[in-house]
């Protein structure tokens, strides 16, 4: 394990940043944070999470795939991959850095998505251990230790000090690269860690458990009557995909550049009345079966295909942003009840 | 308040006066009910009214009042104009709508409590014109009038302009309630300023639709952004332009029928004051047509529908530009 005193943060920044693109979260100005790029100056914000997720950095919203040219009968076609230089996101969550596991799960098996691989393989993750978690986080459900992140690099901090200790080759190389770390007690953040238990044990979500989607079948839960209730006033906006780490779908669209085609994919949401339209027209017509579709996703097909693992990491970032306030946690005390 | 409500509700179905109930359900936090239908007394006892039930609930009755039998719904004075505009558009069946008016003074917005600092809410109690939040990280007591949202700091009318019968005392309309300064403020900007304010928060937009599938004058069957075969439809804004667009062609589509509830702000989740992009059409026809007030009235004619002789020229752009 590396310390570094608190007061050389910037320090610690700048030799990161010295050699790769670094990212961070820092307060937007408005109510959260977002993920900003560092520079001399930049305040790095130790809010409970940002508004948005970090799954931005490997699946953007909108990205090029392919440009076409057309000129008469002639097509030329332009791969528009660059390969990505490599950048440090600094400050991650346990639950962001497990959402990406999940994207890797959907991205990195065969056939591999190159786009997301590519950014997959420059990105190194720094991850914080969460001092101050809040009421809207429920990662313990999912097995996630919010004192112990995972990430390339884990971090945790005091008033004083800055832990750093690595999980991954990408990780060591990078912290063996910064000359101004010291070394550190392997037990030096002990004390955070048990801080942070006591706080997890005590937050309101604390003893919310997932495993009773696992005794009902799956046509049990599909069928189950209270999706009516659960997704009667849901206004089909696609919020809480877009603010949720593990919600991975997307749409392939081609827009027209007057002498050609560009093609681009975007973030697409099962709440969408076009999502997975075909030419015999929409498989789910109702809101109620699109609501269904989310949920059963996260807490059933997923699970059913991935090992028991979850799709949902517990951000809570859905149950802050849900203009109605329905979120994953009504569905599953719903559900299970 | 909450009790009286439930009474009236329960009262209203035993007699069969309405067969179903439009409020709003408690939630898993002290702030986070959701709107919800009752179809039963025994339902009843999960319906919540605080100062947290901010949804406006008239869009509801559009699909609520296609269906067999009454619909009891309780509506706050801002939810009342949605409601008649609504009407006026011929979106709801009056007949199938039993009202009961209710008095409002203004809702909190959680995410000012968390701009206060507070995390980790385990509780909030009501006391006097005082909140006090119990968190894991202390306890911190808020003046009520320091965490409304902001469309209440600025209310526009605290009475109750549809309903069948009220429940507390009906408010007063207050034109004093300066809900168009920060209009002003951005009029007076130079063009460059006013450019750069916009793009700084709609370039905050991830086109999630939140404040179109919230807003009670949007109610087309199919918007013409998620229709395919339109040339236009939007999944994400691919570039500066398409994100300035979307919400652009927004505001003109519901100018003179947007009442001004400031439901697009409120469930914006990037926070960007959406509602401003409304508020200059409304004082633009205000000034330029007269005062009008969407939903004010069930029928009445919005100024870019109704021509009269005396209604401004288009050039009026040019005079307004050269007063300034």
């Amino acid at each position: 394990m590396k310390k570094i005193s608190i007061d050389k943060m910037n320090e610690l920044f700048a030799a990161i940043a010295a050699s790769k693109a670094l990212y961070m979260p820092v307060c937007d100005g408005k109510k959260g944070a977002k993920y900003a790029k560092w520079s001399e100056g930049t305040e790095y914000s130790q809010a409970a999470n940002t508004s948005r997720s970090a799954k931005d950095f490997f699946f953007p919203q909108v990205e090029d795939m392919a440009s076409f040219n057309v000129n008469g009968k002639e097509i030329e076609v332009i791969d528009t991959r660059e390969e990505c230089e490599d950048f440090v996101v600094f400050g991650v969550r346990a639950c962001d850095a497990k959402s990406f596991d999940i994207l890797d799960s959907v991205y990195l098996v065969d056939p591999v998505d190159s786009y997301y691989a590519n950014r997959r393989e420059h990105g190194i993750i720094m991850t914080m251990a969460c001092n101050k978690p809040t009421d809207t986080c429920f990662c313990s459900t999912f097995g996630i230790d919010a004192a112990n992140p995972m990430g390339d690099v884990s971090c945790w901090t005091n008033d004083n000090e800055l832990f750093l200790s690595a999980n991954t080759e990408k990780g060591q190389a990078l912290l063996d690269s910064i000359s101004i770390l010291e070394d550190a007690d392997d037990n030096a953040a002990d004390d955070i860690k048990a801080s942070i238990k006591t706080i997890l044990d005590k937050l309101p979500l604390a003893g919310l458990s997932a495993d009773g989607m696992k005794e009902k079948t799956l046509m049990e839960v599909f069928n189950s009557d209270k999706w009516a209730e659960l997704s009667e006033s849901c206004l089909g906006c696609g919020t809480c995909t877009f603010v949720c780490p593990t919600c991975q779908c997307y749409d392939i669209r081609d827009y027209d550049t007057g002498h050609g085609v560009m093609r681009y994919r975007c973030w697409d949401s099962c709440m969408y009345s076009d999502f997975t339209l075909c030419a015999h027209g929409n498989t789910r017509t109702t809101q109620l079966q699109r609501f269904r579709q989310r949920f059963m996703h996260k807490l059933v097909y997923y699970p059913e295909n991935n090992g028991g693992v979850f799709g949902c990491v517990g951000c809570g970032r859905c149950l802050r942003s849900c203009p109605i306030s329905m979120n994953i946690v009504k569905v599953m005390k719903t559900l299970e009840g | 308040m909450q009790e009286v409500m439930v009474k009236r509700a329960s009262e209203l179905m035993a007699d069969g006066t309405v067969v179903r109930v439009l409020g709003w359900k408690n939630g898993e936090f002290a702030y986070d009910p959701t709107p919800a239908v009752f179809e039963s007394a025994e339902a009843l006892n999960t319906f919540v009214y605080n100062d947290f039930c901010s949804s406006n609930l008239s869009k509801y009755l559009i699909a609520l009042s296609k269906k067999d039998g009454k619909t009891l719904v309780f509506l706050k004075p801002c939810d009342s104009y949605s409601f008649n505009q609504l009407l006026t558009e011929h979106r709801i069946d009056r007949e199938k709508v039993y009202i009961i008016g209710i008095e409002c003074s203004g809702k909190v917005d959680e995410a000012k409590l968390r701009e206060a600092g507070c995390e980790g809410i385990l509780g909030i109690k009501s006391e006097g014109d005082n909140f006090v939040v119990e968190t894991l990280y202390g306890d911190k007591t808020f003046a009520k009038a320091d965490c409304l949202s902001e469309r209440c700091t600025t209310c526009k009318s605290r009475k109750v302009v549809a309903y069948d019968e009220m429940i507390g005392e009906n408010g007063e309309v207050n034109s004093e309630c300066g809900r168009f300064d920060q209009v002003a403020e951005l009029e007076a900007m130079t063009p460059d300023e006013r450019y750069e304010f916009w793009r700084g928060e709609l370039s905050r937009c991830i086109r999630c639709n939140a404040c179109r599938n919230i807003c009670p004058a949007c109610s087309c069957e199919k918007c013409v952004f998620d229709n395919p075969n339109s040339g236009i439809a939007q999944k994400a804004a691919a570039d500066s332009f398409e994100e300035n667009m979307f919400h652009i062609i927004r505001a003109f589509h519901v100018a003179g029928r947007c009442t001004d509830c400031g439901e697009c702000s409120r469930v914006c989740p990037q926070h960007i004051p959406l509602h401003l992009l409304n508020r200059k059409f409304i004082k633009d026809m205000n000034e330029c047509y007269g005062e009008y007030q969407a939903g004010e009235e069930a029928g009445s004619r919005a100024p870019l529908v109704s021509f009269t002789q005396e209604d401004c020229e288009p050039s009026i752009v040019y005079e307004r530009e050269a007063s300034k």
